[in-house]
């Protein structure tokens, strides 16, 4: 496909990479936030041709990952009620809550249904009027704007049969999460490409500053991800930290003003707890009060719900960088795609399961 | 879940613009795209697009240009290696 395919080159890919060895005097630890670059890098094997000095580890960029238990036990508790219709986008269906997931809602007889897209639960709540239609609103800025328009056009519908569950996240603050903490050893950043193609870089610029740290907006594809990784190291290298774009043909400056607008306008910045690395202030997206009448929470009065981890999993280590995966004992052996333990062995795009599914040990 | 895809914009429909469809070819696969997002993105534009919202125009000439820059870089590390 156009805009793919040219950007898997392999010969070009190991040019790159050469070029990135020759730049490359002293050890370096970058991470790649997103979960979809994770699952790029461990594919093409991208790590693989990259000097010793580079260790590349893997960030929190992994929405379904990042969920929360309580939220998940909230959607799935919600899931159960006679008479709803439970919507969400398909990856969210395994992933375990405290005792089941929503896939064994849906087995029990639960009416749970897969969208490709969030207007998909809109449509649903208007051809059934009679029953209560819900959306597991997750993900991070680049879903924000779908999501935001859900609820904008069910407004503008007068529709009275659709809520939101809200689990949204924000990247910059989970930057500033890891680079605060005391064991951090990441030293430059691959910025999410496409949620950058949303908020744009202003909020990356004083964090780059602040902490001394390259942060370099990046794509998805083999190519697009050395190139990231080249732009860090030659900062690194010259001892600059500053925020460069090696995604232009995506994601601009400004990121894109409409979306923007309406992720403002239907979105309030609120508290979130991320699963595996706790609490972090000002780091998710709840309703604003003038669309609050459609927060599930509140309409099926499942707020004050709490859950427990397992005692095991050190998928919050992974999230933050700290340890990869094959350091857990738990990692392929009681904890497995089938039966994931935590955060990063639930997606496709975890670490965890990344590694699992390529198998690297 | 942050993958999105490129694609070719073929044809579009509705005047509001909150609610601006697009059917958008995914290299031979073809699926119906809020355009809300890209006002200004018209017939023959490839979009990137995210859960069904295109989240971006596409920059035809960035890309070109990224391209012919990683083609340089290729060249320069061949020369040096011989």
């Amino acid at each position: 496909m156009k805009y793919i395919d040219e950007y898997r080159d392999a010969g070009q890919s190991r040019a790159i990479a050469e070029e990135i060895r020759r730049r490359t005097t002293r050890p370096h630890t970058i991470m790649e936030i997103c979960g979809g670059q994770t699952h790029s890098i461990v594919r093409f094997g991208v790590d693989t041709f990259l000097p010793e000095e580079i260790t590349l580890v893997h960030g929190p960029g992994c929405p379904v990952c990042v969920t929360p238990i309580e939220q998940i036990d909230r959607a799935i508790a919600i899931a159960s009620r006679p008479g709803v219709i439970f919507t969400s986008f398909g990856d969210m269906l395994r992933v375990p809550g405290s005792e089941t997931d929503l896939l064994s809602v849906r087995a029990a007889g639960g009416d749970v249904r897969i969208v490709y897209s969030p207007l998909d639960a809109v449509r649903i709540a208007r051809e059934n009027p009679e029953r209560e239609t819900v959306f597991f609103a997750v993900g991070f800025e680049t879903t924000a704007p779908a999501n935001a328009m859900a609820v904008f056009q069910a407004r503008e519908l007068g529709l009275r049969n659709f809520t939101v569950l809200v689990s949204h996240v924000l990247v910059p603050p989970a930057i500033e999460t890891i680079l605060s903490s005391p064991g951090n050893r990441v030293e430059g950043f691959l910025a999410a490409g496409h949620v950058c193609a949303v908020m744009g870089t202003e909020e990356y610029v004083p964090i780059a500053k602040k902490h001394r740290v390259p942060i370099v907006v990046t794509g998805f594809e083999p190519l697009d991800i050395f190139q990231g990784i080249l732009l860090v190291v030659r900062q690194l290298e010259e001892g600059r930290a500053e925020v460069e774009n090696a995604y232009a043909r995506t994601a601009r400056d400004e990121g894109n003003a409409a979306a923007r607008a309406l992720i403002a306008r239907v979105f309030r910045v609120t508290d979130r707890k991320w699963r595996g690395i706790g609490s972090i202030p000002r780091s998710g997206l709840g309703l604003a009060e003038e669309f609050a009448g459609f927060d599930a929470e509140t309409r099926f009065d499942v707020a004050s719900q709490t859950a427990e981890e397992s005692p095991i999993c050190i998928s919050g280590l992974i999230l933050q960088g700290v340890k990869k995966p094959p350091e857990c004992p738990a990692f392929g052996t009681v904890c497995v795609p089938e039966h994931p333990l935590g955060a990063t062995m639930v997606s496709s795009e975890g670490a965890c399961a990344a590694y699992y599914r390529y198998r690297r040990t | 879940m942050c993958l999105a895809v490129p694609g070719k914009i073929r044809s579009i429909s509705g005047d509001n613009p909150l609610t601006r469809m697009g059917k958008v070819d995914f290299g031979g696969v073809v699926k119906d795209v809020a355009l809300a997002y890209v006002p200004e993105a018209g017939v023959g534009d490839y979009v990137i697009v995210h859960v069904g919202f295109a989240i971006s125009k596409l920059d035809e000439e960035e890309a070109r240009k990224t391209l012919e820059l990683l083609r340089e870089m290729g060249e320069a590390a061949d020369r040096e290696e011989t």
